[in-house]
Parts: structure tokens; sequence; C-alpha cells
């Protein structure tokens, strides 16, 4: 193979003109599922970290049955038993629903256990001062633990944020026209493999400055500062 | 040692069985006085699992009247403390704090706290927030006092503190004794009818504990009824009403300071006050 070989193969700039609509409509999709399963899979992760405040046996055992359930399967396995599955039992999900659905189950159930983490770092005294000037459980949970759990762990939630991002790429098994799906259509069409190399580049600019960013604040959580 | 101070029973050497059950069996409260209790606990039993940590304590505490409670660790002391606003659930007994039934499925608990003020050993500051920020806190989400009056209402009470100039400084910026002050303006912004104070030296370097104290003797002039967990034997000579000793989840011997500190009847407080009298 020649290097004009190779550059015509990856990098044909006449490939992505033609390719770059069909591309920016599949980042457009990849966007909006990650703004649709990021707040979704936060949400879930609150109640089930706010749930896993509950000492009570007949609160305890589900969830920790659930969150093992949902950490324990694979993502890819979870959005095809909802989107192919859940029919025969009646249930028609859309695709974006199925992904919807998929991605507050697993990654629910990730952001669950790290914000579980960050609770339960949060000292007890913490607590007992907020009660002990008459906030309530609630009010004590939103204006004291949470906002240091949060701090506690925010490596690990943008970390689990960015595998979210990433994953979203398999909502293409269910023919959602996400990045990914669109790269392939446009390869399949133009017989070149120029599409995917242009979704790899855009999903590395969309990602990279996070990844810089929790480079950042690890080394500063290392450092021990504030 | 855990920061409740209940850990580690039989942890100084100082645990034996009582003599005899007489001499452990709660005393008569000294001499009434005039003034009606602001705190009333009776017959205050606390058990953690198998530990049997609170063996029927009786406590009254007049209005104005400063009480120091003292033994050895593991003694119920905090417990006790713990128990008057409610942190800790009394397995039995009965608490009235200023007339309201602190144990009493119906009581609006959190109401009832505003009325108690409590000072941890280990400040428990909240990190996240300024020093203006933790006084104000309970002040607008609980009083409901509107962002301006809470604020400065807050900077009042850092002021009675000696704090005014640090109001915007986080707790990670403050000394340990400015943190404790700042925790003790957080406690009487919301204008607690008693304040408890739960060893509020013990974690504070020996140049630090001054202010704190300081700060304690200004309340103390402003008529601020009091409970003290603490082995500041000075500050109680000078300042406290009367002290109670605890060992083994009893009241085993109280009265003015003069009369613990200096004629201890019973050999456990004896046993004990000497033993604090060496550090």
């Amino acid at each position: 193979m020649t290097l004009d070989d190779f550059l015509l193969a990856f990098f044909s700039l006449e490939i992505l003109e033609q390719a770059w609509p069909i591309l920016w409509q599949g980042f457009k999709m990849t966007l909006l599922l990650s703004a649709i399963v990021v707040p979704l899979g936060l949400a879930g992760g609150i109640i089930l970290a706010l749930l896993s405040t509950v000492r009570h046996p007949l609160v305890r055992w589900p969830l920790m049955a659930w969150v093992d359930l949902f950490r324990a399967l694979p993502p890819l396995v979870l959005l095809i038993f909802v989107y192919a599955g859940l029919p025969f039992a009646g249930f028609e999900v859309s695709a974006i629903g199925a992904v919807a659905i998929g991605f507050f189950l697993n990654t629910g159930a990730y952001y669950g256990e790290i914000l579980r983490a960050g609770i339960e770092s949060v000292p007890r005294g913490q607590q007992e001062a907020a009660r002990s000037t008459g906030l309530t459980r609630w009010q004590t949970m939103a204006y004291i633990v949470l906002p240091q759990a949060v701090r506690n762990v925010l490596p690990d939630l943008i970390s689990n944020t960015l595998e979210v991002v990433k994953l979203t790429s398999i909502a293409s098994v269910v023919a959602l026209p996400e990045l990914l799906f669109q790269a392939r259509q446009a390869q399949s069409v133009t017989y070149n493999a120029t599409p995917i190399m242009a979704a790899a580049v855009i999903y590395f600019i969309l990602l990279w400055p996070v990844v810089r960013l929790l480079s950042r604040l690890e080394n500063r959580q290392l450092a021990g500062g504030r | 040692m855990a920061p409740d101070g209940r850990s580690a029973a039989g942890g100084e050497g100082l645990h034996r069985p009582p003599e005899n059950p007489a001499e452990a069996a709660p005393q008569p409260a000294p001499a009434p006085l005039a003034a009606r209790p602001i705190v009333e606990a009776r017959g205050i039993h606390k058990h953690f699992g198998h530990l049997h940590v609170l063996r029927g304590v009786d406590l009254v505490v007049a209005e104005r009247e400063l009480v120091f409670v003292i033994g050895p660790s593991g003694s119920g002391k905090s417990t006790l403390l713990r128990c008057l606003n409610r942190l800790e659930e009394p397995s039995a007994g009965i608490i009235t704090v200023d007339g309201i039934d602190m144990l009493d499925r119906r009581t609006d608990i959190n109401a009832a706290r505003q009325r108690i003020g409590m000072v941890f050993q280990s400040f428990n500051l909240y990190p996240h927030m300024t020093a203006l920020g933790n006084v104000a806190l309970a002040l607008r989400k609980v009083q409901g006092k509107p962002r301006a009056e809470a604020a400065e209402r807050a900077r009042a009470a850092l002021a009675r503190v000696d704090l005014g100039d640090r109001a915007d400084h986080y707790p990670g910026q403050l000394s340990g004794g400015q943190q404790q002050r700042v925790a003790i303006a957080r406690a009487i912004a919301l204008e607690p009818r008693v304040m408890l104070f739960d060893e509020p030296t013990s974690a504070l370097d020996p140049e630090l504990v001054g202010g704190v104290l300081q700060a304690m003797r200004e309340l103390r002039k402003d008529g601020m009824t009091m409970v003290v967990v603490s082995h500041e034997m000075a500050f109680a000579k000078a300042a406290a009403d009367r002290v109670v000793f605890i060992a083994d989840g009893l009241i085993v011997e109280q009265g003015p300071p003069a009369a613990i500190f200096g004629s201890p009847q019973h050999e456990r407080t004896r046993a004990f006050i000497g033993q604090i009298a060496r550090h």
C-alpha cells in the first residue's frame, strides 16, 4: 500500500465532504443521546444513593439486588433485551425509549454506587451538627451531605460520564442514527474508511477536554488540595 | 477515641464495678434551686446492643445554671448529653427541655432542637461553606429568615465569639480554636434556651483552648444555661455552679465544684479527680 493509497483510504477530503452531512447528523444524535442518558443516569443514581441511606432490610436487600443485577448485565445485552425482548411481553419500546431505559438501569446503578461511596465519605458528625440546628433529614442531605459527597467523588463521576458518552455508540445496534451508526452508513456507501476515521476524530475532540479536566482533578486530589 | 466519646468502655483502667450498690445509686439532687428547670431528664437508660451505657440517670438543670459533667471515658457522659437533644434515642426515661417533651412522638423535634444549641468535640463545621454560611444556614432554612437578615444575625453571632473579621473564611482557613468558636456562633445564632458542649476543647492544641473558654465565659455572663462535658478543671472551678460525676452510666456524686474537686465523698470520684488533676 502506497502512502497515497493510505491517505485516500483514511483521509480523503473528497469522501469527507460527501459524508459530512451524514456524520453531522450522527454527531448531533450522539449529543442528544448523551443529554438524555447522563441526566437520567444521574437522577437514577441519586435515587439509589438516597435509598442506600435507609437501613431498613426491606429497602436494603432489594436495592442491593437491583444494583448488582444492572451492574453485572452487559449494557448491550440490556439494550437489546429492552428493545427486542420486551415486545414479546407486549411492551413496544421505541429505539430511543429503549436506549433511555437501558442506560437509566445500567448507568444509574453505577452513578448510584459512586454517590453512595461519596455520601459514606462524609463524616457522621456533619449530619449530627446539621440536625442539632433543626435541619430536617432531607435538608441535611441537600445542603450538607450531598454537596460534600459530590465533591469527594467528582473525578469518579466525571470518569463515569465519559464512559457513558462513549457507550452511547451501542445505540447503533437498535438503528439509532448516532455518530458511529452514521459513520458505518457513510463507509458502506462510499466504500472508504474516511468516515470511520472522521467519527473517531470527532469523538476524540468531544471527549479529550473532559479527559484533561479529569487528569487535573485527579492530580489535585492526589496532592490533597481542596 | 470515637468522636462521640462513648467508645472503648474500660479503656482507662478506671472500670471496676462499684464497691457496693448503694454507692453507685443516684444521689439526691443538691438543694433545690430557685429558678425553674430548663432541662429535666428523669430515669434515662440507654442501651447500645449489649452495652448498658446509661443506667437510670436523673439530670435537672435550672435556668442560667452551668452544669459540668465529668467522668471517665465510656462512662456515658457524652451519651447523656446527646440524649438531651435526641441525637441519641434514650431506651427509657423522660426528657423535657424548656417545657417540651423531647421524647413524645408528636413533638416537632426539628423545632425543639432550635432551642438547644450543641457544640461538638470535632467542631463539625461544614467545610464547603464560609464561617458566615455555616452560621446562617439554619437561620435561613430552619427559621426561614430572608438572606439579608440571616447574614446580619450570623455576623452578630460571629462578633460575639470575637470572629467578626473571619466571616468569609472557610473552616480550612481557620485554626481549631477559631473553628470551635464558629461552631459556638452557629449554635447561639438560633438563640437557644440551653447550650450543650460535648468536650469542646479536647481536640484543641493547648494554646487554642483559651479563646474557646473565653467565648463560653461570655455566654455564661449573658446568662446562658449550659451543660458542659469537659475535663477543664480550672474552668469548672471558676465558672460551674455544679459538677456532676458520672461513672458506669450512673451519677455517682454531684455538688458545687469546690466540694467535688476539694473533698469528693466517693472512692470512684476521688480516684477520677486524682487522675485528671495529674494531667
